[in-house]
């Protein structure tokens, strides 16, 4: 702990510093937009947004060796395929009226598939375990701008819609009748969904963000009776669990992104537990 | 001269794919009045509600909602769902529910103080000003129900709808909501779905009887044989705090 703290005021080691700055600030994304997804239950195409971000992040690389398109950053990409599958995923649940999880498992697959090949075609050796699994020595003060970014538009689109999405979340059809436009809300809603996912896969990667957006809020759900108050707290929790995570990790010498999913987890299940026995 | 009437049904058939749910179906329904859809399940009341709330279309015939197209009138009708809709852990008070029914009146994204008192007096009318600052998740069945009908309420509707209001609500409870309908029924049209039939002689004018097809009779008409003709003829009559309407009620 003392000797994680004293790594964390080490000019030779910036990339800790950068690393627990861009995981705090990317908690506050987390917790709000977690406790969207954790209440109007859609962490599976949550899961499926991350997946598709390999695809984006493939094809950035391809164009950026193949082609010289120096522009083609990864995280563009990321945000570009993160977006797209955005889209594509809230149409297909707006109107397809059956085997909806078919098409989402489809694509889950297909973007992770694309990006694999893309990246495999690339000249020169890129590792795809650095984006699947995270990696926190690829963090730079860049990245932590871009996450101090996206949080400002989280934050400001959240609070402005909040009221509408907490309609369409707890009673789409109500709201609908209300005069609201639920289908653009619930893309927004996607939408914010996969920018949040692209801010931490630099940390955790594509396979663990999804538990990184779900679980904090769940354990906020478990004492929370408002929406805000779930935000707030799951928020909280997701930067507690950062730290702690990379704290345990930089002691350890573990993996940071899978260090930070276990402590989520098991306060997760420790909690279930509590609350399962006090019944 | 004949009153406008609120809802006008004109030769409607409905079908979910290849299925016919409603056929033919033609009826009027009258400002102030108290009507209850009744009927078996899988007969089509619910399809009738989205009907008029425009969230289904017919496949034919016409529907006139207070005057015009069923999806433009929308906003002048206090809905109420049935209540196993929703996630019952689902972290919001119980005014933020009712605020819902204020979504949509204005351009903005904040509720204004009107909006608020008029979702408190939606509370006061229901009996729950008390619980405002309650968690949904902590409520009973039947303080859940009345929560929905006071959201219904604060859309200041020309007319209610209101899906099973007492399906899941003990039967102590279902007095509280069945006093708060008679109590609004003076001043609003109130439609009612139910499968409690003796619910619908005690404070309804009319009762619409739904299976496929549509019949539309005042509460004295209903006898034994309308309700076997409704239910089918298995089913046995238990009949208790039973109350007759101002119009009378015969029994053959």
């Amino acid at each position: 702990m003392i000797e994680f703290i004293q790594a964390l005021r080490d000019p030779d080691i910036a990339f800790l510093r950068y690393a627990m700055a861009a995981g705090l600030l990317a908690g506050i994304a987390f917790g709000i937009i977690g406790s969207f997804v954790v209440v109007k239950r859609i962490s599976y195409l949550a899961g499926s947004i991350a997946h598709c971000v390999l695809g984006g992040i493939g094809a950035a690389l391809y164009l950026q060796q193949v082609y010289g398109l120096t522009w083609a950053d990864p995280i563009l990409g990321a945000l570009f395929a993160a977006l797209s599958a955005a889209l594509i995923i809230g149409v297909v649940s707006m109107y397809a009226r059956e085997r909806e999880d078919t098409v989402i498992s489809a694509l889950w697959v297909l973007g992770m598939a694309a990006g694999i090949l893309l990246i495999a075609k690339t000249p020169g050796y890129t590792d795809p375990m650095s984006y699947l699994f995270g990696n926190i020595l690829m963090i730079s003060s860049a990245d932590v701008w871009i996450i101090l970014i996206l949080d400002t538009v989280i934050i400001v689109i959240s609070m402005l819609f909040y009221n509408r999405l907490q309609a369409v979340c707890f009673d789409e059809e109500f709201a609908r009748l209300r005069g609201l436009n639920t289908r653009m809300l619930y893309l927004l809603l996607l939408g914010l969904t996969a920018l949040t996912i692209v801010l931490l896969i630099r940390i955790v990667g594509i396979i663990m963000v999804v538990a990184l957006l779900s679980l904090p809020a769940a354990i906020a759900g478990q004492f929370c009776g408002r929406l805000w108050q779930m935000m707030i707290a799951a928020a909280v929790i997701s930067m507690l669990c950062i730290a702690a995570g990379l704290c345990l990790s930089y002691s350890l010498d573990l993996p940071g992104g899978a260090t930070i999913v276990m402590v989520t987890g098991c306060i997760y299940l420790a909690g279930f537990s509590v609350k399962a026995l006090r019944r | 001269m004949m009153p406008q009437p609120v809802i006008s049904f004109n030769n409607v058939c409905f079908a979910y794919d290849q299925t016919e749910i409603l056929h033919n179906v033609s009826f009027n329904l009258f400002e102030h009045e108290s009507v209850c859809i009744v009927g078996p399940n899988g007969g089509g009341k619910t399809t009738l509600i989205k009907l008029i709330l425009g969230l289904h279309h017919p496949a034919s015939g016409s529907i006139r909602v207070l005057g015009g197209m069923p999806h433009a009138n929308s906003r002048r009708i206090g809905y109420m769902p049935q209540s196993t809709h929703f996630d019952p852990s689902f972290p919001i008070s119980v005014l933020n529910i009712v605020l819902m029914g204020r979504l949509g009146r204005r351009p903005g994204s904040f509720y204004s103080r009107s909006d608020k008192a008029a979702a408190l007096q939606a509370l006061a009318q229901t009996g729950l000003v008390d619980l405002a600052a309650r968690p949904f998740a902590s409520l009973s069945g039947g303080q859940r129900q009345r929560v929905l009908i006071a959201r219904a309420l604060a859309c200041e509707p020309e007319l209610l709808l209101l899906d099973e209001p007492t399906a899941h609500v003990d039967p102590a409870m279902e007095q509280q909501v069945n006093d708060t309908l008679a109590r609004l029924a003076h001043r609003l049209t109130v439609i009612t779905v139910t499968h409690e039939l003796g619910f619908v002689s005690r404070m309804v004018d009319r009762v619409l009887c739904v299976n496929r097809t549509v019949k539309l009779h005042p509460t004295s008409e209903i006898t034994g044989e309308i309700i076997q003709e409704i239910y089918g003829s298995d089913l046995k009559m238990v009949r208790h705090d039973h109350q007759c309407s101002q119009q009378g009620h015969t029994h053959d």
